[in-house]
This record gives C-alpha cells, sequence and structure tokens, in this order.
C-alpha cells in the first residue's frame, strides 16, 4: 500500500490510462480508505444502512446530504466511536471494523469533530500537543503555525477562550502534528464568517498539497464544491450518489433536489 | 505565657497544630476522591477503608517482616495501589455504562467487607504503631512545643498534595487525565488508551489514601474504624470544596481542619459539627461547592 501514499500528482497510473491523471474519480490507485456496507446504531436506533464509499490516496472527497442524513455517524463509526457497526472500513489494507478507536487512530485516521471537542481544563497549547503521535511525518509546530498564526499567539489561553473560529482551527491544527494522513473533517465551516471560511478552505487546499487524503463532510455547498475533488450524497444512512467535482454543474439540479436546497 | 484573645498561646498554637494535621488527611483523602471522581465518576466509598488498610500494611510489613516506616513509605501504597487496580479491573470496570449508584454501592459494600475481614482477624481494640526514632521527640518553635513527626505530616502532606497538583495540572499525562474526564471518547480516538488511564487513575487515588494511611498509623492507633470514622468527615470537606477542582480538595482539606481546631479553642462544643454546618450553609448558598464546577 505504501508506494501509494502521498502519490496524487506525481505519479502516472500503471495502466497508463489516458484520463486517470486529470479524472480523479477513477483513481487507478488501491483506496487509502474503503468503507463498505456499514451499518451504525445508537442503542436501539438503526441510524447508517450500508455506507460505502471509497477515497484514493491524496483525495478530498465530501459527503454531502441533509440534516440528519447520517454524516457525522458515518465519521464517528469509521472512527470507531459508536458502540456497534458492522460492515466494512478498510483503511491503508487492514481491516479497523474490530479495531476500537485508539488502534484506528494509531493506524492514522484522526477526526475533527463537529462539536469540536476543544477542552475548557486545558490551555490551547496542551490542546494543540494533547493527540499523541500515531506516525512519523506530521507537521511541524512551525508549519502548523505558518497556516495558523491566531493560536502562536494564544498558546497560554484557556482552550474555550478562544473564538469560535479560533477553536475550528485549533480543532483541526492538534490533528495535524500527529502523522496522521487521513482527515475526518466534520462541518469545519459550520457558523463561521466568510472571511474564516475561505481561511479554511485555503488550509485545505494546502494540506492536500502536503499529501493529506480527506474526508469533509459540509453543509456549505459551495465551500465544498471549491475543495473536493468528489461528492458522496448521504440519505437516510445510506450513500445515494456519487458526483465528480468536474461534473457538478452538469448535475446542479440533481444536486439541489438532493439537498432540498 | 502571652495570650490572645485570652486564650493562652500554646494551648491556642497546639490546636492550630492538631487542625493541620487532621487538615493534611482530610487533605490527602480528599483529594484521591476527587481524582476518582473526576475520571471514573464513582464515588469511592472505599476510600475509608483502603485509608485503613493503608496503616494496616505498614503494621504487617514491620510485625511480620520487619520493614521499616520509610520502606512501608514508598511500599504500601504499592502495595494497596495494586489491589485498588485488580478492583477495578474485576469489578468497577463491569459497572461504567450502569448510573452511578452502582459503583456507589460496590465500593460501600467493599468498604464493609474489608473493614470486616480486618475487624474479624485484629479485632477492634487498636494495634501500635512506634514512631520511627529519626522522628522521635520535638523541637521548641519559642511560641511552641512542635512534636517531630506531626511536623512531618504535614510537611509530607502538602509536599504530596502539591505534587499531585502538579502533576495533573501542569505534566502531559496530566492533560490526557484533564482531557479525559471532559471527553474520554475523544480522547480515545486520539489513540490514547483511556481504559489503562482510567484504571492507573483508580491505583494512584487508593495509593494516596494507603500513603495517608502510613503517616496516621504512628499518630492513631491501628484500627479497622480508623477509616470509616475519618471518611464521613472527609466527604462533607468534599461536598464543601466540590468535587471538580484538585487545588479545591486540597485547600479545603487543610481549611476545615484549621477552622475545626480554631472551633476546639474558642467554642469546644461545636467542633465535632462545625464541618458539618458549614457543609449545611455551602450547599444552601453553592450546591456545586466552593471550587466545583457545574455540571
Ligand atoms: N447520540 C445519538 N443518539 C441517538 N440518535 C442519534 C444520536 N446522534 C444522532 N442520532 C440520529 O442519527 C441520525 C443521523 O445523525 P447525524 O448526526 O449523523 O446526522 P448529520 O448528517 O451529521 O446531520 P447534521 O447535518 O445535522 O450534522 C439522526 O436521525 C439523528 O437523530
Ligand atoms: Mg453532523
Amino acid at each position: 500500500m505504501k508506494p501509494f501514499r502521498r502519490t496524487r500528482g506525481s505519479s502516472k497510473p500503471i495502466s497508463g490510462s489516458d484520463m486517470a491523471s486529470a479524472q480523479p474519480q477513477i483513481s487507478p490507485a488501491a483506496p487509502l480508505l474503503s468503507v463498505a456496507d456499514l451499518a451504525a446504531w445508537y442503542g436501539e436506533s438503526h441510524v447508517l444502512h450500508g455506507i460505502a464509499f471509497d477515497v484514493a490516496p491524496g483525495e478530498v472527497v465530501t459527503l454531502l446530504g441533509r440534516n440528519g442524513a447520517g454524516k457525522t455517524t458515518t465519521l464517528k463509526a469509521i472512527m470507531g466511536m459508536l458502540p456497534r457497526r458492522t460492515g466494512s472500513v478498510k483503511f491503508d489494507g487492514c481491516e479497523l471494523i474490530k479495531a476500537p478507536p485508539r488502534a484506528i487512530a494509531r493506524a492514522g485516521v484522526a477526526l475533527c469533530p463537529e462539536e469540536r471537542a476543544i477542552f475548557s481544563s486545558l490551555s490551547v497549547e496542551e490542546n494543540l500537543m494533547l493527540p499523541p503521535r500515531v506516525k512519523p511525518g506530521g507537521l511541524s509546530l512551525e508549519q502548523i503555525f505558518e497556516m495558523f498564526p491566531n493560536l502562536k499567539e494564544r498558546l497560554s489561553s484557556q482552550g474555550t477562550k478562544l473564538s469560535g473560529g479560533e477553536q475550528q482551527m485549533l480543532a483541526i491544527a492538534r490533528i495535524l502534528r500527529t502523522g496522521a494522513k487521513m482527515l475526518l473533517l466534520d462541518e469545519p465551516t459550520e457558523g463561521l464568517a466568510p472571511v474564516i471560511v475561505q481561511q479554511i478552505g485555503r488550509t485545505i487546499a494546502h494540506l492536500k498539497s502536503e499529501g493529506f487524503t480527506i474526508v469533509l463532510v459540509e453543509q456549505n455547498f459551495h465551500f465544498a464544491a471549491s475543495v473536493a475533488d468528489r461528492h458522496y450524497i448521504v440519505e437516510q444512512g445510506r450513500v445515494i450518489d456519487m458526483i465528480p467535482n468536474a461534473a457538478l454543474d452538469a448535475n446542479i439540479g440533481k444536486l439541489h433536489a438532493y439537498l432540498g436546497v | 505565657m502571652f495570650e490572645i484573645f485570652g486564650i493562652p498561646a500554646a494551648a491556642l498554637f497546639g490546636q492550630l497544630l492538631l487542625g493541620l494535621i487532621n487538615g493534611s488527611f482530610y487533605a490527602l483523602l480528599s483529594l484521591g476522591l476527587a481524582v476518582i471522581f473526576g475520571l471514573l465518576n464513582i464515588i469511592n466509598f472505599a476510600h475509608g477503608a483502603q485509608y485503613m488498610m493503608g496503616a494496616f500494611v505498614a503494621w504487617m510489613l514491620l510485625s511480620y517482616l520487619g520493614i521499616n516506616y520509610w520502606w512501608a513509605l514508598i511500599l504500601v501504597p504499592l502495595i494497596v495501589g495494586a489491589f485498588g487496580i485488580v478492583i477495578e479491573r474485576r469489578m468497577i470496570s463491569r459497572l461504567y455504562q450502569l448510573d452511578h449508584l452502582y459503583g456507589l454501592l460496590l465500593t460501600f459494600g467493599l468498604a464493609l467487607i474489608i473493614q470486616g475481614l480486618f475487624r474479624n482477624q485484629y479485632g477492634v481494640s487498636g494495634l501500635p504503631y512506634s514512631i520511627p526514632p529519626q522522628l522521635q521527640g520535638g523541637t521548641n518553635l519559642g511560641f511552641m512545643f512542635l512534636p517531630n513527626y506531626r511536623g512531618w505530616v504535614v510537611f509530607a502532606s502538602l509536599v504530596v498534595c502539591f505534587g499531585t497538583w502538579f502533576l495533573i495540572e501542569k505534566t502531559r499525562l496530566g492533560a490526557y487525565l484533564r482531557a479525559a474526564t471532559e471527553n474520554p471518547a475523544m480522547v480515545g480516538a486520539f489513540g490514547i488508551n483511556v481504559p489503562r488511564l482510567i484504571t492507573l487513575t483508580y491505583g494512584f487515588g487508593v495509593g494516596l489514601a494507603a500513603l495517608a494511611g502510613v503517616l496516621a498509623a504512628p499518630i492513631y492507633s491501628v484500627n479497622p474504624n480508623m477509616g470509616a470514622d475519618l471518611i464521613i468527615v472527609v466527604f462533607a470537606v468534599v461536598v464543601i470544596g466540590g468535587m471538580g477542582s484538585i487545588m479545591g480538595a486540597i485547600l479545603t482539606g487543610f481549611g476545615l481542619g484549621i477552622i475545626e481546631g480554631l472551633t476546639r479553642v474558642f467554642y469546644p462544643e461545636a467542633s465535632a459539627v462545625v464541618i458539618f454546618v458549614i457543609m449545611a450553609i455551602v450547599l444552601m448558598v453553592k450546591p456545586t461547592g466552593l471550587f466545583g464546577r457545574a455540571t
């Protein structure tokens, strides 16, 4: 699996297919993350009914869908954070469906949760340094502060004293140090001012260029279109469609119907 | 001899010292309770019994194996802490999915069993444990006579309390612990082994209780009920301080010990109840406790 990491933009498909380098959706690389038939429950209530999607190394894909469709639950299920899940979650060639969250994290998957989960009893610095290194090759603190200069000035503040936008940056920043190559970002732009949304958009583009692979849950459809290679549509706990970003304009009517906008 | 507010200074300082000694035990024990409650969400009713075990294990090490006080200070917290770890792994960890009440009932039952076993074996009359030779005698401070062992207890307890505070508030391990207290699921999703952190935390809290037991052995007689008597007051201290804060547990422990000592000087009739009166007032004014965070 290793040769396929950090290869986007540099490697040519083995098949020599004429379109593969320009069309990420026909990626010849083995997927870095492959979710199949994923079902999950909160206690008695059955929320996911067979989620299936693939993410190639270095790709940014989004999960789009209405409120309550199961996007957050999908990310939590991948991370192993639900009491009960079945199906298959393969990452980097390893089956993780039976693994506990800490083993999934150690394999190199990291979650930035919807509620951000900044710890109020930890300083900004402690929040940033909390996740242990799981693999070599994470970003250095200098690289992180280059992306998020605000954080550097607030290191000794209490984590939850930051503004909403700064907390979001902190929640992203802390998983970049760890060496995890697969980032699961749950609505990173939710409730933020346009200028901050732009900054997060630039960050995601930069992370992609650094070789990170990203699954992005988004409500902000324009934002999603500006950063992603492909879009998966989630509805009632299932993936019902996939639209390549390049084919977005052609499918805009369909998409609006899915999202009810 | 001079007087303060009509009270002989020696009596005043004597009671202040006694208050500080009691406060040392309140602080050590409520600290362990607060650490355990923070992460496990369990009120460890076995804490008094574990303190008593600390004193007994020190006595056993000395009587059966000739292992002295100084070694006991190190070995006993490890031995009793390991006992706590087994309890957590085998029993308490099965209850995390259930209501908090089950943890309380389990640890309360354990306390009764442990005390019963020791009572059966050693009776209730109490066993002597002598002050180590290095700490016998006393020092004249000019304004009062300080028995060396009592000074040592206050000093050791301060060092352990602030060491614990430093560990929890200033180190990386402490950051894991604080984060897991807030949001264990997220800490696990970062790759940290939260169940092991929980087990070690319980062992640490139990070890603190056992250490307090070793410190207490030469002062109070080693007796199966010593924990049961003390722990009631310690629970009141915890209610007053609030469960949320490490520094709160330390300050409240020492503070209430001193208040209790002063009450014994100025109004001895109230000294047995003053802590409970303060508890009632705090519960009316600030139910989360002086240092507690609303949850
Ligand atoms: N802790 C929970 N217990 C029970 N049901 C839950 C829980 N969390 C979510 N659900 C239910 O699971 C379904 C999917 O929720 P999920 O949070 O995954 O949706 P989402 O797509 O992320 O929505 P949003 O866009 O609003 O964030 C919803 O019907 C929701 O009510
Ligand atoms: Mg969501």
